[in-house]
């Protein structure tokens, strides 16, 4: 299961990535294996998504979220 | 002094980095550039409690110490480089308690270089709030670092940190956090052999960034690059070990020193308030309302100050032609300087405003949710999310947006938006389309609310982010790309904005523009003055002569002469000469060689237009009628015609054309910097000239 395929309001927990560059990125911003994300809403036009990890918000765009594998 | 202690603010973007930076230093700030490199410094200076003074410098945000923008880069490049003149001796990491352990992985990277450090920890409240808490002294003896809460934005405990800055060793007394070694075994040692690097994070940094560091030959680099090689480094796979590895050494620090109580926990508040404003249809339409609300607000609140301004000066002006002899000076003072300053700083309220509501829109968190509701759509032009910024930015200012557009990572991206921002209207247009606008569009209400004036002005603002978008579009097929665009980016909590900060960014800004801008209103003055006043030899008093033969004196009053003495004097000056060399060229526009004079010198600086009105039709108009600008060009003829020279197709053809050309130096020199070739720049200011041309033509053609 990839976070892009959440809708708002689930969540999941982080298992790998698939893209090691963009892993990189994700994993600074506090997207580690082994923490829960939650989706809390879509951009009006559908992309980007806001996510909730580690007690903040973050945005990234479907593409981005799609490497993320969830358990 | 060299002995003055140096410190610097690191933080992740969004912890009040910045609003500590101003408690800090108040008013004591200034804004330089790193050398080398132009991405602000930000540096103030700041009384300890033992009287001594230190310098502080305010690092950009960033997340980690690789950057992933160019502005992110020179935190590095400060922090490694001891011989960096912004190197300090003591490190300040401000961390945002409510996100303890993502702000801890940069602290952790700092305290690696082996700089001494102490840490800030802000936002404890927010902390508290949300059920977190901290044990700040067992945290500082895991870490080895003195740990200083405070509250920035209410200036709590900010004697506290001053204590712990000038009690401070100047060794890096930090425990160790990860296996540096491990993560390029040998790499490591190589390097700190060969380029004399200390701690070995330094070393490990070094061989990720070589490429870019500037303090680094070109020969150390290769000789890195011929190591990594030897050893086979591979940076993205060491990077994500790294990463892993500081989370781990982070979590196992906050394990027994943090506590998190989930108690039933209501949604937040930002949760609720991103409900509406970034809501599916109400989003757009709360920012178009916000963007029409600045607007009308600019003209509205900006009248009377404005009339004060301009009241200042006819007062100045008739002051100085009282006490001074008439002659060369005065005429100097009045007509050149005066008349020009006058047409500019009656502007500083509108730029106040517009300052104030961006700073406003930035403090309060709102800005990064226009990103993020904008990104589809911008993405679809070739623009990225993160080009709102700039974009808005660019209705002040199109040098500092262009500076600001270093946050955007990708390459591509970045190139558009630096192409297409001097098309949003900055701040030096307003003048010009103030002042026209004023002459051919009535001050009436429509529906005794909506007022024409802001609505026409409001179209100007509109046409200008139009056709910056569609630019967009044609550049994004001309442009190949390089790499893939991402935007993974923070949505920080909803704040009230800091009054001071805001008023700060104003008086920042106004005092920039007015020196900055008046430097150069003033030469120009001068100089349009003198072309104005001499001409090639002989030419200006033959010209006169007739006007003294009986012929004219029995036929006119005395003042009508001196009225026609004056514009035979102007049309034959230097100036007249050179407007009237390029009048064929914008007749089609509708313009005559006045304008044309105006055009010349605006090239530098668009808001130059103002003044060298005002200063040709001083010098033309009579010395003792001080009208302001405004009706000395409302009363301007045309000397075939006869019809009024601001007609609606004049004026229009005009502000068209100052919406799309390309004239402001400074915006050429920061486009030449930012992307290190004249091929940017050169082909921004061709196409944005065709554009002004055509645009323009097209307007006096359909309207006259």
């Amino acid at each position: 299961m990839k976070l892009s395929q959440l809708e708002p309001g689930e969540s999941g927990v982080i298992k790998e990535f698939t893209d090691l560059e963009m892993s990189v990125k994700l994993m600074e911003m506090g997207c580690l294996p082994g923490e829960s994300v939650k989706v809390q809403r879509f951009a009006p036009l559908g992309d980007p998504i806001a996510i909730t990890v580690s007690g903040y918000q973050l945005s990234l765009r479907k593409r981005e979220a799609s490497t993320i594998i969830l358990h | 002094m060299s002995s003055e202690l140096k410190i610097a603010l690191v933080g992740n973007p969004n912890t009040g980095k910045s609003t500590l930076f101003n408690v800090l230093t108040g008013l004591n700030q200034k804004i330089g550039n790193f050398p080398g490199v132009t991405v602000d410094k930000k540096l103030g200076s700041c009384k300890l409690s033992d009287e001594r003074t230190v310098q502080v410098i305010d690092l950009p945000g960033t997340y980690s110490l690789y950057p992933k923008s160019k502005d992110e880069s020179i935190v590095f490049e400060v922090l490694a480089d001891r011989n960096n003149s912004a190197h300090p001796d003591l490190v300040v990491i401000v961390a945002d308690a409510s996100n303890l352990k993502r702000n801890l992985l940069l602290y952790t990277q700092v305290a690696d270089l082996k700089i001494p450090v102490i840490i800030a920890l802000n936002m404890m409240d927010v902390a508290r709030k949300t059920g977190t808490t901290i044990n700040v002294d067992a945290l500082a003896s895991k870490l080895g670092v003195r740990i200083v809460p405070i509250a920035a934005r209410q200036s709590e405990n900010v004697q506290a940190l001053k204590e712990a800055i000038s009690n401070a060793s100047r060794l890096a007394l930090q425990e160790d956090t990860i296996e540096v070694e491990a993560l390029a075994p040998g790499l490591i040692g190589k390097i700190r052999e060969e380029l004399q690097v200390d701690a070995p994070y330094v070393a490990l940094q070094i061989a990720h960034q070589h490429e870019n560091l500037t303090f680094l030959t070109a020969a150390q680099s290769g000789r890195v690059e011929e190591l990594e090689r030897e050893f086979s480094f591979h940076s993205a796979k060491s990077q994500a070990a790294e990463t892993i590895a500081r989370y781990n050494y982070i979590n196992d620090v906050l394990f027994d020193t943090v506590e998190t109580t989930n108690d039933a926990r209501q949604e937040p508040v930002s949760n609720r308030i991103d409900k509406v404003l970034t809501h599916r249809f109400w989003g757009f339409i709360i920012f178009f309302g916000i963007l029409f609300l600045i607007f009308q607000s600019i003209f509205a609140w900006s009248e009377y100050p404005m009339g004060l301004i301009e009241d200042l000066f006819v007062w100045l002006a008739s002051a100085v032609q009282a006490v001074l002899p008439e002659g060369i000076l005065a005429d100097l003072l009045v007509d050149g300087v005066i008349a020009g300053l006058s047409g500019v700083l009656v502007f500083i309220p509108q730029i106040a405003i517009l300052f104030a509501f961006i700073s406003v829109l930035e403090d309060t968190g709102y800005m990064a949710r226009v990103t993020f509701m904008m990104d589809k759509l911008m993405r679809k032009v070739g623009l990225n999310g993160k080009s709102v910024v700039p974009m808005i930015g660019g209705l002040a200012c199109a040098v500092p947006s262009i500076m600001s557009a270093r946050n955007i990572e990708n390459w591509k991206d970045r190139m558009i938006t630096i192409m297409v921002t001097p098309l949003v209207s900055c701040s030096a247009r307003l003048p010009v389309y103030t002042l026209l606008i004023s002459l051919v569009v009535p001050d009436t209400r429509v529906w005794g609310v909506i007022n024409m004036q802001g609505l026409a002005m409001m179209s100007m603002y509109v046409l200008s982010i139009v056709s910056a978008i569609l630019v967009a579009w044609v550049m994004k097929g001309l442009i190949r790309a390089r790499d893939r665009g991402y935007f993974i980016m923070e949505l920080p909590v909803y704040r009230f904005p800091r009054w001071s900060n805001v008023g700060l960014t104003m008086y920042e800004k106004v005092k920039a523009f007015v020196f900055q801008a008046g430097k150069v209103i003033i030469a120009v003055s001068i100089v349009l003055w003198v072309l104005a006043s001499y001409g090639p030899p002989g030419k200006i008093e033959a010209a006169q002569q007739k006007y003294d033969t009986p012929e004219y004196s029995q036929k006119f009053s005395p003042e009508e002469i001196g009225r026609m003495k004056s514009s035979q004097k102007l049309e034959n000056s230097y100036a007249g000469v050179l407007g009237h060399a390029i009048e064929p060229a914008i007749r089609p526009l509708g313009y005559d060689w006045k304008i044309g004079i105006a055009l010349i010198t605006s090239f530098a600086a668009r808001e130059v237009f103002v003044g060298t009105m005002a200063t040709i039709y001083s010098v033309d108009a009579d010395d003792s009628n001080m009208d302001s600008v405004r009706d000395k060009m409302n009363n301007a003829r045309d000397t075939e015609t006869g019809r009024p020279v601001f007609s609606l197709a004049t004026s229009f053809s005009l502000m068209l054309f100052y919406a799309f050309a390309m004239q402001c130096i400074s915006t050429i020199a920061i486009v030449y910097r930012e992307t290190k070739s004249w091929k940017w720049p050169a082909i921004q200011f061709g196409y944005m000239t065709v554009m002004a041309y055509v645009a323009g033509l097209i307007a006096y053609q359909l309207l006259k």
